[in-house]
């Protein structure tokens, strides 16, 4: 018979192998940076192993996760500000690159350049975002939360996410706009 | 009056067709960008990984730095063990440099003693000699002749 210990180490492998991609996106999305993004997401599951006990279930166990992840991405902007002295060299593809990822489907070639220079416009936009903004709205339009998730996962007020969110959907708008 | 209405309703119109353009355009754009981003995170995920080249990069690193370490304590032990033996031989040179004048201070002031003796030893004769009363010189002549006889 399986101990409680089994059980819960059970639960939670289930936990990263239905979540890890969506943590591994959000944070890739975020920093532009894979290997980043890896460290990153293993430090994010890293610490709710550490804390598996004391999570409650208040909400639920994505919601959490993404609230670590969004706090050591958070941590890790800051390290960095503090320490300039350390190289600044950093891993993030370029805008370019981060575009070329557009799936083919079946539309021409002039269509597939199109949509690329669009998707190019778009990380421009997000690039120029503050980290609030660029959080709820990778939050919103990569991985598809709604608000009331978002406002959990970031302890902001559903408000305060609409604003941010308005703000950022108003500076793509105009990166698309005024790009034409 | 109709006119200018007409033209107004004409420009509002095509002013909501532009931001309804911009509006599917933003929807498309929006799209494109989250399957781009599903696309380049799936393909990361699964992709090979490369522990093995950053744990080279960050050993090479780690020589480097190690090396650069060696070099700059090296470099500073041997400054300061430079810097030692220079104020040393600094040290020696100044005190035989004070040895030798001391010495020769020493001698000048030696000789300088012995020149004051010899005149002062001259003076004494010269004065001795000039106090012969010349009235005894002729008895003193005699003395001297009878001697000889």
């Amino acid at each position: 018979m399986p101990t409680a210990e089994e059980i819960a180490a059970e639960e939670f492998s289930r936990v990263v192998e239905r979540h890890r991609p969506q943590i591994f996106r959000f944070l890739l999305s975020s920093t532009r940076d894979v290997d980043l993004a890896e460290t990153l997401t293993q430090e994010c599951f890293l610490k709710a192993h550490r804390n598996w006990g004391s999570f409650r279930g208040d909400s639920s166990a994505m919601t959490w996760l993404m609230r670590i992840a969004i706090n050591l991405q958070k941590d890790h902007w800051r390290n960095r500000r503090m320490q300039f002295w350390r190289t600044t060299r950093t891993n993030s593809v370029d805008l370019d690159e981060a575009s070329e990822w557009l799936p083919s489907g079946e539309s021409s070639l002039e269509q597939q350049l199109l949509a690329r220079e669009r998707v190019k416009q778009v990380w421009t936009a997000v690039k120029g975002l503050s980290e609030r903004q660029r959080t709820v709205f990778l939050l919103r339009y990569v991985e598809e939360q709604e608000l009331s998730e978002i406002a959990a996962a970031t302890g902001l007020s559903e408000g305060t996410v609409k604003a941010h969110l308005s703000r950022a959907v108003g500076r793509v708008r105009l990166e698309l706009g005024g790009k034409r | 009056m109709s006119w200018m209405n007409r033209q107004e309703d004409k420009a509002g119109k095509l002013q909501e067709r532009g931001v309804e353009a911009v509006d599917v355009e933003l929807e498309q754009a929006m799209k494109n960008f989250r399957l781009s981003m599903h696309a380049w995170s799936d393909a990361a995920l699964s992709r090979p990984r490369t522990a093995s080249q950053t744990l080279r990069r960050r050993s090479w690193r780690l020589a480097v730095g190690w090396a650069l370490g060696c070099v700059l304590v090296a470099g500073s032990v041997s400054g300061g063990l430079f810097e030692r033996q220079q104020q040393i031989e600094l040290r020696q040179t100044a005190d035989r440099q004070r040895a030798a004048e001391h010495d020769r201070q020493l001698q000048e002031q030696q000789a300088r003693a012995q020149v004051t003796d010899e005149a002062l030893l001259a003076g004494v004769d010269s004065d001795v000699s000039r106090q012969v009363p010349s009235a005894m010189e002729p008895l003193a002549q005699m003395m001297a002749d009878d001697e000889t006889k």
